[in-house]
């Protein structure tokens, strides 16, 4: 039973991929109209477009156009840039690693802080401290993270002048100097994104805490602590898991924001500079990873509420 | 409350008994009030909602006018009386710019969230009481819509379309359209499976006179609830766009290209960047509190006993 | 018998505290003492106060509530003045607790062996080797099944039944020196309840220990209780021996509530009914049905659930339906209002065949019929005030607006017996048994030929359901509406109904005249049901034990056959080769009473003289409790 949810969660997976690509497709090649007027500009003359058009393929219906560029995606052969005319497979490979970087070290920093302070703060509810930290993520949670941003920036940089205020990086520092760099990002997305999953931990404890089986524990006298630990938090566990593969999800746009804000070059910033430009095939490439990228962790979110349940693991 | 606290005589409880007089089941409920942080917040909501209408005539400069001759003023720093939020990086009254942004960051974000309630609600009670085919049909789309972030939609559509007021209303009302669809067909699901809709099953009661009687009144609060986190996504999304420079083009002031054009100002000791964030992050958090005032769960009021 | 004394309530009082501040009693100074080895019951309808008092003595309110005087003391120290430790040491150690929905009070997430032990080990009261081997010796007293193993399962992995007796493990494995039950049984079948009381009580006698019986159920508490304490409205009406509550009752309360107690179902119960309306038209009729679940495939439903199904409704009578959980009764009542159209057969209404479903039926069927639903609390929309919910059959089937559809309401409201001014209230603002007689009015508002009513006073305490019943004996005589009344509880029927309908496993085993059927001879199903009504008379539990036919299945879970007689796995005549294989025959007797059995007439009298004469030496025979909740 448990395996056949899971394999279907998987084929759900693949399907919503898929459907992910024909959106991507169709937003950047058939709602703009024109990707060769684009490309161009306006002082395209009829024989340079036609000639942009064939080189295109866009002389072709938008199905074939469609399963040649899909065909393309999957053997790697990510297209070329308009700006420039480098491969974007290049241009994407020399910034993916840190956005990877940056992504994964938030998680690693974010995940167990927000579960400590969730479950503290669930069980003390109505304490001071647990008022502090709902109404303070709530705050978070409700700002733009370019505030947060731009108060780390204030505070951290031209008050205090600890960190930078840019992240630039040149791929030659020492280790110091890539921590200094990055701290300023990180600090910020990990603020963000602990917020949110704070909240969400408290919320999926407390939820739980008013189950029958949870009046029952304070009957038998189980004290506090292990009434959150062992008795809320495996009930809550589906759910938890569920908020941090989301906010990790999340952490895709909390990244865009971050690596403009900061000038990190990251993935984001390239395809921000890709709308910019309106360099379309850049755009295509980085959605499909980003994209793809956040459907595998709401899958993984998935599969991981289905394993925790005791009800689909031990049938009966 | 009548006087309970004396001991009834058997011939009272008889009567009682005999009057249907039953005990209550529980002891009474609850009824809905505001905090005090629910009523400030309200006042600050409502005072930015009149700014988007008065704003313009009350803002001491036009939004336009670069009166300040340097760029990033401090307050009362300025030839032409005193700019009290200082001036931007082009020598701007700060001040009239965030009230005159209200409009278009506040009155944008309302517009889409409208828009998206008016697609979501109407798509997911639909989706809800028809079910079959119909709902299969919107919920898969709308499932594949929902599996992206919204912000890569958003930049996807405008980099294929370019950025407009219009089209930024349109994306975000969308974009938004699938969560409000999302919610609503859950709550239509649970409404349908009431006892009390399917009384009005049996009665032979036609779809729309169920919608109207019975889902509707029933999906009312939660939905207006709903709205309040909705806005504030939206608000946030229009922001961010803007943020990155795609939102709502410049000259025309928006809290959040507000803050990306003031951000170098930062280093220089300038609040210019930070106004309009605040302005943002008061109607957001407010918003946010009342919501979280009028779904206050008594879910913690079990854990208080623990020991 | 002083120095005996283990607890002792002494003026307890506990408030809630509403929006303005205001305090409001909940519990007004009760005071009654436990000695060592006694059961004690706290009986009372619901907001009686009495399982806020049971829970007192955990120095435990239920949040919002606050205790405001008095004490409770063990061994003479005061529990509701400990500090906190000392409370959480009580809790699970001292006092035990058993709720009543066993199933809701289990965590899903942890084994039950955990869970059992998990108090005796957490309050230092065992290792927790000595308490893993405890609770096996528990499992064995309790008589559950794979008692050496049960402990290694989830929850959801073992039935209802067997949760409330693994609940009662997880009481005493601590070996507390008070047990308090919270109405453990209510919850259950009555041949499931049986069991569990039986296993209750054993172990009670066995550990010595001392408990509270919180019930609204006189024959329950007739069963089990040594001292009675009666509760209304959070005062003590009336206590003592249970001897001199149950036969020589004193305050009038107390009668009330013994009158309102459903009497052992005997022929002769039966409402004769002679007036104008009582003809022998049949007003509705089920013909040959077979329904089920899942869609139908070759003319049979995918999870058949109703299987040829006869019965008829006459004008004006009452047809009760009876049968256990998971027999099909309200799946009956739903083909019947079109909810569910059936896989194969008809349904008459006035000799007319009606369509399966309702949506293909006309509206002047479907005003006809009218469907009440179980639970008014959900059935009732709560946005709507009462005079719309009433009001709108009115408008809908018979054109009434404005002033003639508002005196129409008031009208209807007084047959119920509601004030007319109830039309401006929402369903949140009345009581339980108020808003049944809304619910109940909404189909009377139709103006229905029959009445189809599943469970209607299944949720009601014991008074305010007699009077739900009496109102609709009321209705049937002053209205001539026809009904079908489908209950669990034999009594209630049997009191009410002209014509009762044994359902077993989607197929109807007995029918007839309810004298007729609650006379021998019996169907061998309808015996069971008959038997394990709990009496009001003290030793009846250990009586109806060694009856033979109890032993026998008794709480096994209905299972819906393909063939054969689906009580076969449950019948103590049985006759091997014959009852698995063969559907059985009609025995069709006078008066149109029906049996449906393989025994002929004479065997059944001859085995129903038998069982009389057997009370002693049996062998328990037949698995054990197989009775599932899932789903």
């Amino acid at each position: 039973m448990m395996l056949r949810m899971v394999w279907q969660r998987m084929g759900i997976g693949l399907v919503t991929l898929w459907v992910v690509s024909v959106i991507v497709f169709v937003a950047t090649s058939i709602l703009p109209g024109d990707v060769a007027q684009i490309i161009l500009g306006q002082a395209a003359t009829p024989e340079t477009l036609a000639a942009m058009r064939a080189e295109l393929g866009l002389d072709q219906p938008g199905y074939i156009r469609y399963f040649s560029w899909l065909g393309n995606m999957m053997t790697g052969d990510l297209g070329t840039s308009k700006a420039g005319g480098a491969t974007i497979s290049s241009l994407i490979g020399g910034r993916i690693g840190n956005t990877m970087m940056m992504a994964g070290l938030v998680a690693i920093i974010s995940i167990p802080i927000s579960i400590a302070l969730g479950l503290w703060a669930a069980m003390h509810p109505g304490t001071i401290l647990d008022r502090i930290v709902t109404f303070g993520t709530l705050s978070l949670i409700s700002v733009p993270e370019f505030f947060i941003a731009t108060v780390a920036v204030l505070i951290l940089a031209v008050h205090l002048h600890w960190l930078p205020s840019t992240a630039y990086m040149t791929g030659d520092e020492t280790f110091g100097q890539l921590i200094k760099a990055l701290a300023m990002p990180l600090i910020t997305l990990v603020i963000v994104v602990s917020a949110q999953m704070i909240r969400m931990t408290r919320a999926g404890i407390l939820n739980v805490m008013s189950s029958p089986y949870i009046e029952m524990a304070i009957l038998k006298g189980v004290p506090r602590g292990r009434i959150i630990l062992r008795h809320a938090f495996f009930n809550a566990i589906g759910p938890i898991i569920n908020v941090i593969a989301l906010n990790l999800a999340y952490l895709v746009s909390g990244v865009v924001i971050v690596e403009t804000i900061f000038a990190y070059p990251g993935l984001a910033k390239l395809m921000i500079d890709g709308v910019q430009t309106r360099d379309l095939p850049l755009v295509q490439a980085c959605a499909m990873i980003f994209c793809g990228t956040y459907v595998v962790l709401i899958l993984i979110a998935d599969v991981g509420s289905i394993v925790s349940n005791p009800r689909l693991r031990s049938p009966k | 409350m009548t006087e309970q606290t004396a001991s009834k005589s058997e011939a009272e409880v008889i009567a009682d008994l005999d009057a249907f007089a039953e005990l209550p089941d529980a002891p009474p409920k609850r009824k809905f009030r505001l905090t005090w942080v629910g009523y400030t917040s309200c006042a600050v909501v409502v005072f930015w909602l009149a700014i988007c209408f008065i704003g313009p005539s009350i803002a001491p400069f036009h939004e336009m006018d670069m009166d300040g001759d340097d760029s990033f003023l401090d307050a009362y720093s300025g030839e032409y009386g005193s700019f009290h939020l200082g001036t931007d990086y082009l020598g701007r009254d700060t001040l009239s710019r965030v009230l005159y942004g209200a409009r278009n960051t506040i009155g944008i974000s309302l517009a889409a969230t409208l828009i998206a309630y008016l697609i979501g609600i109407t798509l997911g009670i639909l989706a809800a009481v028809k079910g079959g085919w119909i709902d299969m049909g919107i919920s898969r789309v709308n499932d594949a819509i929902l599996a992206l972030p919204t912000i890569m939609l958003g930049l996807i559509v405008i980099a294929a379309l370019g950025s407009s007021i219009p089209i930024l209303i349109g994306t975000a009302a969308v974009i938004y359209a699938t969560s409000v669809f999302r919610i609503s067909r859950a709550l239509g699901q649970d409404i349908m499976v009431q006892d009390y809709v399917e009384v009005a099953h049996t009665r032979g009661e036609g779809i729309w006179w169920i919608i109207r009687a019975e889902v509707l009144p029933n999906a009312a609060m939660p939905l207006a609830t709903d709205f309040g986190l909705r806005l504030v996504f939206v608000v946030l999304f229009i922001s961010s766009l803007s943020f990155l420079g795609l939102g709502v083009q410049p000259p025309a002031s928006d809290w959040g290209s507000m803050v990306r054009d003031n951000l170098q100002g930062l280093t220089y000791g300038s609040w210019a960047a930070i106004w309009p964030a605040l302005a943002i992050a008061s109607f957001t958090i407010a918003i946010n509190l009342i919501v979280d005032d009028i779904s206050a769960k008594s879910g913690g009021s079990l854990a208080k006993k623990m020991v | 018998m002083e120095k005996d004394k283990l607890f002792e309530v002494k003026d307890l009082r506990i408030s809630a505290y509403n929006d303005e501040g205001e305090e409001i009693p909940i519990v007004k100074g009760v005071s009654f003492d436990i000695h060592k080895g006694e059961v004690v019951a706290l009986i009372g309808e619901s907001g009686s106060g009495k399982t806020t008092i049971s829970l007192a003595t955990l120095a435990y309110t239920k949040p919002g509530l606050h205790f405001t005087g008095g004490e409770c003391q063990l061994f003479g120290k005061d529990v509701l003045s400990m500090p906190p430790l000392g409370q959480r040491d009580l809790r699970g150690g001292n006092v035990a607790y058993l709720a009543q929905s066993a199933a809701a009070t289990f965590n899903p997430a942890i084994t039950i062996n955990e869970q059992v032990t998990e108090a005796a080990v957490l309050h230092g009261r065992l290792t927790q080797a000595e308490a893993n081997k405890r609770a096996i010796e528990l499992y064995h007293a309790l008589e559950l099944p794979d008692a050496d193993r049960i402990g290694y399962r989830y929850p959801h992995q073992v039935s209802g039944g067997q949760l409330q007796r693994l609940m009662a493990a997880m009481a005493l494995c601590s070996k507390p020196d008070l047990m308090v039950l919270d109405e453990p049984t209510t919850a259950l079948d009555v041949t499931t309840q049986i069991e569990v009381l039986k296993a209750f009580k054993k172990v009670i006698r066995e550990q010595n220990s001392a408990a509270i019986y919180v019930t609204h159920d006189l024959a329950v508490v007739a069963q089990v209780a040594d001292h009675i304490v009666v509760l209304y409205s959070g005062e003590v009406m009336e206590q003592g021996s249970a001897d001199q509550i149950i036969n020589n009752p004193q305050h009038a309360y107390t009668k009330r509530l013994m009158a309102a107690a459903r009497p052992k179902p005997t022929a002769g119960m039966g409402v004769q009914v002679g007036d104008e309306h009582h003809r022998e038209a049949d007003n509705m009729r089920v013909e040959d049905m077979t329904a089920g679940y899942g869609g139908i495939v070759d003319g049979e439903p995918v999870v058949p659930i109703l299987r040829d199904i006869n019965i008829s409704v006459k004008n004006g009578h009452v047809v009760g339906v009876i049968g256990e959980s998971g027999c099909g009764k309200s799946t009956l009542a739903r083909v019947m209002a079109g909810m569910l159209p059936p896989a194969r057969g008809d349904i008459l209404l006035d000799d007319k065949k009606l369509k399966g479903s309702l949506l293909d039926r006309r509206l002047d069927e479907l005003q006809k019929v009218q469907f009440v639903f179980q639970m008014a609390d959900t059935a009732l929309n709560p946005k709507q005030l009462i005079g719309n919910i009433i009001g709108r059959p009115l408008e809908f089937y018979h054109g009434l607006t404005g002033k003639e559809k508002h005196a129409k309401v008031s009208e209807i409201l007084d047959m119920v017996e509601l004030p007319p001014a109830f039309a401006s209230r929402y369903p949140m603002e009345l009581s339980g048994g108020q808003k049944q007689r809304v619910n109940l009015a909404r189909s009377l508002a139709a103006n229905p030929e029959v009445m189809l009513c599943d469970e209607v006073t299944s949720a009601l305490d014991s008074i305010v359901g007699a009077n739900v019943i009496k109102l609709l004996t009321g209705l049937r005589d002053k209205t001539g509406v026809s009904f079908v009344f489908i209950s669990h509880d034999l009594s209630t029927v049997a009191s009410f109904a002209d014509e009762i309908v044994v359902l077993y496993a989607g197929r109807v085993v007995e029918q007839g005249p309810t004298d007729e059927v609650l006379e021998p001879p019996f169907h061998p199903y309808t015996r069971l049901l008959i038997s394990s009504v709990p009496e009001m008379r003290i030793g009846w539990l250990e009586d109806t034990m060694q009856k033979r036919e109890m032993a026998v299945g008794i709480a096994r879970g209905v299972e819906i056959t393909r063939q054969g007689c689906p009580f076969y796995n449950r019948c103590p005549l049985a006759i091997e080769g014959t009852c698995e294989v063969k559907i059985p025959a009609i025995l069709e007797l006078e008066k149109g009473h029906q049996i449906s059995c393989h025994l002929s007439l004479e065997q059944l009298l001859e085995t129903e003289a038998e069982t009389q004469k057997i009370l002693h030496g049996f062998e328990k025979v037949g698995d054990e409790d197989q009775f599932s909740t899932a789903h």
